[in-house]
């Protein structure tokens, strides 16, 4: 049968057709492709790689924030403990210097009261022997006339004493 | 989908009642002046090369394309005319061209069916050197003008700028050209030789797959039956032969010539003439196996298509047209399952092709 025979003018057309298409395309066509696909291939596995590299580093920099935060931070707390304490301590000093100036200017002050209080005491017995000299000489003057009246003008003149001191 | 099928079979059911009872009348009268269905001259006249591309017939003459013939008569020249002289003539007519009469015997003749033969002066029939640009010549250059077109311009781009974000048309390309490389080519070469060998395989692939789906397309310009033919499938086998043989290693040929068999198997060269009409049978496979599978699908459409026409012969035009509405179904069941062999055959071309490829370039792992 005709169907199962080769045709040679067929065969000849086929391998022109097939032949220029292969030349063309194996010479332009398929290496561009190909070639296209690979290079992008290995672009995006590099820049996978880079990413990941990068990636990395990031990570390793975001440890070292951390740990220099973290630092910082144990820094901060130190020094704040440190000004506390400081502090704390300046307020103690403080104290004990307010208390031992307090504690001076109240010995101070009694010391002076008391010496006042002397001088007021002198003051006093001075006046208190003035008066009882005034009333020695009154009474002196006024010798024994009648004694109730005696001791009423002495009264009198007592009474008449811390008006005295008071002035 | 359960619908349509149930829909599909009523009406099915509903045609026969309507056309059974006037098979009886039809069938006397009517196959006495019909012309006799001739189902062969349909069915190899579609599955065959032709010297015209016939698109359709309108008021009963042809329109076609008509074809340029080359041929050299035996100790003549060459002539060249358009297959429009050749096609046309009437039984018993010969088309005279530079002192040659040539004419076509119909495809039921016995000798030369179909094929332009020279009627010489002593009434015997020659056949010519034939080189005509047959339907198949330009069903073959119609696809490979398609290729050209479908994967030119990518490389082109790709060229242009090969780190540019791809087109979808790019795209596409891509991932059939990938199909085929990382699917069939990659496992079965060498990776260091598939630089070599993956242009000729994704050609034929392509030009398989193509050729298979043109000629599922029933109209001008595709339709042309290229895969179904033996001629291209051999071109197709023994560029295989070629690649395998061509480029097979000091290896290969060493288990062909000198194979590890007893020395007396192969002193007297038994085992290398076996090795050697291996080498041969499996690109006849290849030849036979693509050729047959794509002859026998569109065979069994235009057996599906001239059951219409032979029922209508034999019973009348009620039992025909009941017929066309099965082999439509059928047809399109058919051509469905063509696209898919359209693929597998390509499919199993070449991932044969590079299977004998890959052995011819195997190297043995230790010496």
């Amino acid at each position: 049968m005709e169907l199962f025979l080769p045709e040679s003018g067929l065969v000849i057309w086929m391998l022109i057709g097939f032949l220029i298409v292969f030349f063309i395309l194996a010479k332009v066509g398929w290496p561009m492709i190909m070639g296209a696909v690979e290079q992008r291939n290995t672009q995006i596995a590099d820049s996978l790689l880079a990413a990941e590299e990068a990636n990395n580093a990031l990570a390793g920099i975001e440890q070292k924030r951390q740990e220099t935060m973290a630092a910082a931070q144990a820094e901060q707390i130190k020094i704040m403990k440190e000004s506390q304490e400081l502090k704390t301590q300046l307020i103690e000093e403080a104290k004990a210097q307010a208390r031992q100036e307090a504690e001076k200017i109240v010995a101070d002050a009694r010391l002076k009261i008391e010496k006042e209080q002397a001088e007021a005491m002198a003051q006093i017995k001075n006046e208190v022997i003035a008066l009882s000299v005034d009333i020695a000489e009154k009474l002196l003057q006024r010798e024994l006339n009648d004694k109730p009246s005696q001791t009423d003008y002495i009264e009198t003149l007592l009474r008449n004493i811390p008006t005295r001191i008071e002035a | 989908m359960k619908n349509v099928l149930k829909h599909s079979i009523l009406i099915l059911f509903l045609a026969l009642l309507t056309f059974a009872p006037s098979q009886g009348f039809a069938h006397g009268e009517e196959s006495q002046h019909q012309e006799e269905f001739d189902a062969k001259s349909f069915i190899f006249g579609h599955t065959g090369d032709s010297y015209c591309f016939h698109i359709t017939e309108i008021h009963g003459h042809p329109v076609c394309v008509w074809l340029p013939v080359i041929v050299k008569s035996k100790g003549g020249g060459w002539s060249v005319f358009s297959s429009k002289h050749v096609c046309e003539l009437k039984e018993g007519e010969t088309y005279s061209h530079n002192g040659h009469q040539f004419f076509i015997p119909p495809i039921s003749a016995e000798k030369y069916p179909g094929k332009l033969v020279e009627l010489k002066a002593d009434g015997s029939l020659s056949r010519p050197f034939d080189i005509s640009f047959t339907k198949n010549a330009f069903g073959i250059f119609l696809v490979c003008a398609f290729l050209l077109a479908f994967f030119l311009p990518a490389a082109k781009k790709y060229k242009k700028d090969p780190m540019a974000k791809p087109t979808k048309y790019q795209g596409m390309v891509e991932w059939l050209t990938y199909m085929v490389l990382d699917g069939i080519i990659r496992p079965n070469i060498p990776e260091k030789k598939v630089k070599q060998f993956a242009p000729y395989l994704l050609t034929v692939f392509f030009f398989i797959f193509f050729a298979n789906l043109f000629g599922l397309i029933p109209f001008f310009p595709f339709s042309a039956n290229v895969t179904g033919n033996l001629s291209i499938t051999l071109v197709l086998a023994l560029l295989t032969y070629f690649f395998v043989n061509v480029f097979g290693n000091r290896h290969y040929w060493k288990e062909i010539l000198w194979p590890d068999v007893p020395v007396f198997l192969k002193a007297f060269p038994l085992m290398p003439i076996i090795e050697l009409i291996s080498t041969i049978t499996k690109p006849f496979a290849l030849m036979v196996r693509l050729f047959a599978n794509i002859l026998a699908g569109h065979i069994i459409i235009m057996v599906l298509m001239a059951l219409i026409f032979i029922i209508t012969g034999m019973y009348g035009a009620g039992m025909g047209g009941a017929m066309s509405i099965v082999s439509i179904f059928m047809t399109i069941f058919m051509t469905a399952l063509e696209l898919l062999v359209a693929y597998i055959q390509a499919y199993v071309f070449t991932i044969l092709s590079s299977l004998f490829i890959g052995m011819a370039q195997h190297e043995p792992e230790h010496e």
